[in-house]
């Protein structure tokens, strides 16, 4: 009989179901087979004109389709696949109906580009300014425009739909959202606030606005050919990340509901820790140190010690500052112990999925612990010498994992890490 | 497990009516209203008051990298960190949490209308629009755009780096904030927490998702309680930070309150049913246990229909109560207006009396007594309504 707290005498969190979609496919099964047979998801983008474009290949999900397009639509169609999958492995509550609260990862929304030159076309007068487009904006005509645009609107068609309890809450912490969504979810449950949570997290932004605006900011690769070899976590010439979509979706649950209605524990959220950098709005302090710290405070959550790690499922951009200081960060924390941790990173084939990062990886760690076997980084030719990892490289490992670190180290200076194990410590 | 009280410490606030506690004290007694129905006419909004950002900012680099919204965010947070007593002190800033309520920021309109006018001349064909984009769009815009940069330069400026999270989704996502930093506090998962927003209304471009509802009042202004006719809000500007801490953690450095903040609740009515608003309202009052003959309400109504008339009916069965309406006052300021109801209530509650009423309708009444409680209300325009109860320290 395992002790239904954890050591600091909180209720254990533990995951009852998962869902996932990304560049790789749709559900658990099919994006395990190719992660772990080490295909890419990225390929050269089809869905919008490349003209002009520095970087041409991203992990769009393309055999999801919705209309009229836009990536907020995207976005919450990959969300409610996720959602759909969890909820029915969970076998919690009942359809549209889930008795607990939603925390959604989801990239900032706003009034995109084809709707916008949609409403542009109805503007009346040549050469309008704000005042005259505002106009053609009112009177009803594009209501449903609001109503697709606000910030909320995901959540709330969401909350819809799986009947969660409670305000929904819509977060975006950058490329560490998914992990936000799971810390938020398991900080409820350890409050006793409730039993069950819905975690999701999802991006559908592969637009040309998103693109263009983190091009000019030098973050994305440029290696376009052939698309599925641009992203190269740890590898000397990797030069910037490749953008993806996904979604990821957890149903969290304490153990002893879970144990109680006879639900099958996938695994533990053991811990989860959050540090601010406050060095740059896009790079991460190169000393490392809030990442260091975000570490240390992953493992005192957790109780644990840095030997009890045995994989780290890394943050592994392939962006050349995000990689070294992630090195950096671990060899601090880990110290000796570092060189015997397998690392991977899941972004050298399903691409970034920014927002949802954070909860597609824990799933993907979730299943490197059911598995007991590690997805590998593909496109890792050359080694970075200044990143002496157990990479594991091109090929998927078998090993023996009990606790998985996942990293989420983003934009805005947003660190935060998740501790993932098989049993309650 | 008793649940441990969280004390309000910090309040800053900058607004349209300017900056600081004493200011807004002030003009709240003259009742003092910053409306203009010139700027975006004929769309009524309420502009940041004139203010120097380097008293705050210090670095006209960071303030260069910041857009409107987020130089007020920075400001107001900064306000809230002096107010506190916590400003420079590194050790707790270092292990202070954050909770920041932001939508989007400013977009190059230039850019946007260039492009919008191609198009609709026909002179736009699709990849034009990323080679406008690539050669057009400043790339630093995109920091000053993301939900989650405000609290990115909060963290720059004043170094406020335990945790940060960003809530989106317009009045609600501050409620949400306040509920769930209340909630850790509480819990003791964390000590103390900076918890606000910010929200520039002077923006053409924001003026589009609210017209495509509908919801911007145009033409002239009117108290939100006298906007039967003609409903909307005024898209108001405001940076409302406050910090919270628990009580043990106050006394412990020696800080004072200005209020506590005992509860906060919040909902998703679902509104495609009329009256449903009335009944969520109706639904979160009794979890506060408050008294009728005792508590003050500071209401973050919107004017925007149906939301306004259903909480008027909810508003009609506590007569009693006395009522303050901030979009009189401050206009719409979306995420902001939660955070500026707390922030005016805890204010409130520290002057000891309640600032006077603004009301041409006669809904807002009278009450000399010195508030002991007050309930800060919010209901979305679209989605999203919550309450939070304001008590003076005992």
């Amino acid at each position: 009989m395992t002790a239904p707290r954890d050591k600091f005498g909180r209720p254990i969190v533990v995951v009852t179901g998962m869902g996932i979609v990304t560049s790789l496919g749709g559900g658990k099964t099919d994006n395990w087979k190719r992660l772990t047979a080490g295909e890419s998801g990225i390929k050269t983008v089809t869905r919008f004109p490349l003209d002009s474009m520095k970087t041409t290949m991203a992990g769009a999900v393309d055999f999801v389709t919705v209309d009229p397009f836009s990536s907020t639509s995207l976005s919450q169609r990959l969300a409610e696949i996720a959602a759909e999958e969890a909820l029915e492995q969970s076998g919690i509550g009942s359809k549209g109906d889930f008795p607990g609260p939603l925390f959604l990862a989801v990239a900032p929304i706003e009034t995109e580009w084809p709707q916008r030159l949609e409403v542009a076309r109805d503007v009346p007068a040549k050469d309008f300014g704000i005042i005259e487009y505002l106009a053609t904006c009112s009177g009803g005509k594009f209501s449903h425009f609001h109503r697709r645009f606000t910030f909320g609107s995901v959540a709330l068609s969401l909350a819809e739909t799986f009947g969660t309890k409670g305000s929904p809450i819509s977060l975006s912490t950058a490329c560490a959202s998914g992990a936000t969504a799971i810390q938020l979810g398991v900080e409820a449950i350890r409050r006793g606030e409730t039993d069950a949570t819905l975690c999701i997290a999802t991006d559908g932004s592969v637009n040309p606005e998103a693109m263009v605006r983190f091009s000019l900011l030098s973050a994305l690769s440029t290696q376009n050919d052939p698309p599925q070899a641009a992203s190269k976590p740890f590898s000397k010439n990797r030069d910037g990340f490749v953008m993806a979509e996904g979604a990821g979706a957890l149903v969290l649950e304490s153990y002893d509901a879970a144990i109680a209605r006879g639900a099958r524990i996938l695994g533990v959220v053991a811990g989860c820790g959050e540090l601010t950098d406050s060095f740059h709005r896009t790079r991460s302090a190169p000393d490392g140190k809030p990442a260091i710290g975000c570490v240390r405070k992953t493992l005192a959550d957790a109780g644990m010690e840095p030997e009890q790690i045995d994989h780290i499922n890394a943050h592994g951009t392939s962006t050349p500052e995000n990689d070294k200081m992630e090195y950096l960060a671990t060899a601090a924390v880990f110290g000796e112990h570092t060189k015997n941790i397998p690392v991977s990173s899941n972004k050298s084939m399903v691409g970034h999925t920014i927002s949802a990062a954070g909860a597609v990886e824990a799933i993907f760690s979730l299943l490197t612990l059911e598995h007991q076997r590690i997805p590998p980084t593909i496109n890792y030719e050359v080694p970075d010498p200044a990143i002496p990892f157990d990479v594991v490289g091109n090929k998927a490992r078998e090993a023996k994992v009990t606790a998985v670190m996942s990293n989420s180290f983003g934009f805005g200076g947003q660190n935060a890490s998740l501790i993932l194990t098989r049993e309650p410590a | 497990m008793a649940e441990k009280e969280v004390w309000i410490t910090g309040v800053g606030l900058l607004s349209s009516l300017g900056e600081g506690l004493d200011t807004h004290w002030q003009a709240l007694g003259e009742k003092r209203v910053n409306a203009d129905d010139k700027r975006l006419a004929p769309y009524v909004i309420h502009p940041i008051a004139p203010v120097s950002f380097d008293a705050q900012i210090p670095k006209k680099g960071d303030q260069r990298q910041m857009e409107t919204w987020q130089r007020i965010g920075t400001y107001a947070a900064g306000l809230a960190l002096d107010s506190a007593g916590v400003k420079g002190n590194q050790e707790i800033l270092s292990r202070m949490d954050m909770i920041i309520a932001a939508g989007g920021g400013e977009r190059d309109l230039n850019v946007d209308l260039a492009i919008m006018n191609a198009d609709a001349q026909g002179k736009l064909p699709p990849a034009l629009l990323n080679e406008k984009l690539m050669n057009e769009l400043r790339p630093t815009l995109f920091l000053a755009q993301l939900s989650n940069l405000l609290a990115g330069n909060i963290a720059i400026v004043h170094g406020v780096c335990g945790t940060s999270r960003t809530f989106m989704g317009e009045e609600a996502a501050s409620i949400d904030a306040a509920r769930i930093a209340v909630a850790r506090i509480g819990a003791g998962q964390s000590d103390i927490a900076l918890v606000g927003a910010a929200h520039n209304g002077d923006r053409g471009d924001l003026l589009m998702l609210y017209s495509f509802g509908d919801f911007a009042l145009k033409d002239q202004y009117a108290p939100v309680w006298a906007r039967r006719n003609q409903p909307g809000f005024a898209i108001g500007s405001a940076g409302a930070f406050l910090v919270m801490e628990s009580r043990e953690h106050a006394e412990a450095r020696g800080a004072k309150p200005y209020a506590k903040l005992t509860k906060v609740v919040a909902d998703l009515a679902k509104r495609k049913q009329p009256g449903a608003v009335t009944k969520s309202l109706q639904a979160m009052w009794p979890q506060l246990g408050v008294s009728d003959a005792n508590a003050m309400l500071i209401t973050g109504a919107t004017g925007a229909e149906p939301a306004t008339t259903e909480e008027r009916e909810f508003l009609g069965q506590h007569p009693g109560v006395a009522v303050r309406a901030t979009g009189t006052t401050f206009g719409h300021t979306m995420e902001a207006q939660f955070p500026l109801g707390l922030a005016l209530a805890a204010l409130s509650i520290s002057r000891g009396a309640l600032y006077p009423a603004n009301d041409p309708t006669g809904l807002e009444v009278e009450k000399t007594k010195a508030p002991t409680q007050i309930v800060v209300l919010g209901v979305g325009h679209w989605q999203g309504e919550g309450m939070a109860l304001v008590e003076a320290v005992s």
